[in-house]
């Protein structure tokens, strides 16, 4: 962790568990309005996701990916939350 | 053998197996409170998010939904009171149920018209032997229940919130701890608030994707759903915890009874032989007397 304010922290969940969660620098995902990825220092945000890929650029460089059915990304002060039907 | 020592023994068979039954319920229920427990921990981040997100839009909006606030006035109510599908777990129904007659009276005070929904086949059978109007009930899962579940049970309550109730309250069980569960009532629409502070003069610069209304429009169904799924999980829960404690007083009272019957088979049988005894003993002392006599 070469800056704490300059990762984001995430957490992908569902109903019913904890899918992931851990450090990332940057996450992906599809909104009603279209693709949005988020860095941090981001403004903070709630949106609507569609069907799709979330994905995520851990701070170790790995790359995660989530498929969901439709869920939520909410986005404040570099913490970052996605809720959903992950599968 | 004597009629006072079969009866007894009779008896004590009978208590035998019950107990053995007594005792399996138990076991059972002790290992599923411990599946149950983790389901409601691993249901509660996702329930923590989504009430973070919509305290965020309450809070970082203007927009007036009726997710956050009274929207009509219809003069209406559901209460939805979650109790178990099975017996054999004390007062654990009852409890919930007598928990859903005190919010219903209360808001019945308040001159709302009151709409039940069920949750258990005991609650059911409740309000039916009583005469009472159901709006909507589900049984089969109050042990084991799972996502799909809720989704069912929130759709309902979700459609009627947007149709014509002013509210809706959730009556479940919260799982304190093993020994301690308390049924409460909640209202669950609109959101209540609480430590919820709106800022005042400017908002910070919250951004909707789409839009703050679209946004609490689809979050309004899924947190019901997590709401609820959260209620029945804790409920599952509490019921197994309930069975538990009622089946392990059950077994003691076996025990109990066991043992006191077995003294008071005891003592049958002990009296049994002092009374052979003292006939035999009789009826020597009788030939011995008769045969003195002949002589």
């Amino acid at each position: 962790m070469a800056n704490a304010s300059h990762v984001l922290t995430v957490e992908v969940v569902s109903p019913d568990k904890r899918v992931w969660s851990g450090e990332a620098t940057m996450v992906s995902a599809r909104t009603l309005e279209g693709d949005i990825g988020i860095l941090p220092d981001h403004a903070p945000l709630l949106g609507v996701l569609v069907d799709g890929k979330v994905e995520i650029k851990t701070v170790a460089g790995e790359k995660v990916e989530f498929t969901i059915n439709g869920g939520f990304l909410s986005v404040s002060q570099n913490r970052v939350s996605v809720l959903g039907q992950a599968d | 053998m004597g009629a006072q020592l079969r009866i007894y023994r009779r008896r004590m068979r009978s208590v035998k197996a019950t107990k053995k039954i007594t005792k399996a319920m138990e076991l059972i229920s002790a290992s599923r409170i411990v599946k149950a427990q983790q389901r409601v921990a691993a249901s509660s981040p996702y329930a923590t998010e989504i009430t973070n997100a919509v305290a965020a839009i309450a809070t970082y909006s203007n927009t007036d939904h009726p997710l956050t606030a009274q929207h009509v006035n219809a003069g209406r109510a559901s209460v939805l009171v979650i109790a178990a599908d099975r017996g054999m777990a004390g007062a654990y129904s009852n409890a919930a149920i007598k928990e859903g007659d005190l919010l219903i009276a209360s808001l019945k005070e308040r001159g709302l018209d009151v709409r039940s929904y069920l949750v258990g086949r005991k609650a059911v059978n409740f309000y039916k032997f009583r005469n009472r109007e159901i709006a909507g009930s589900w049984t089969g899962f109050s042990d084991n229940p799972t996502f799909e579940n809720a989704k069912e049970v929130a759709y309902a309550l979700a459609q009627e919130f947007l149709g014509d109730s002013d509210e809706i309250h959730i009556v479940y069980t919260t799982f304190k701890s093993m020994i301690t569960q308390q049924p409460i009532a909640t209202r669950m629409l609109p959101m209540m608030l609480d430590g919820v502070v709106k800022p005042e003069g400017l908002l910070p610069e919250y951004e909707f994707e789409p839009n703050a209304t679209e946004v609490l429009n689809s979050l309004l169904p899924r947190y019901v759903e997590a709401r609820v799924f959260n209620a029945m999980l804790q409920s599952a829960a509490s019921e197994h915890a309930a069975r538990r404690r009622a089946m392990k007083s059950a077994t003691d009272n076996a025990d109990e009874l066991i043992k006191s019957l077995t003294r008071l088979a005891n003592a049958a049988r002990q009296a049994e032989i002092t009374q052979e005894i003292s006939e035999i003993v009789g009826g020597a002392d009788a030939l011995a007397s008769a045969s003195a006599g002949s002589e």
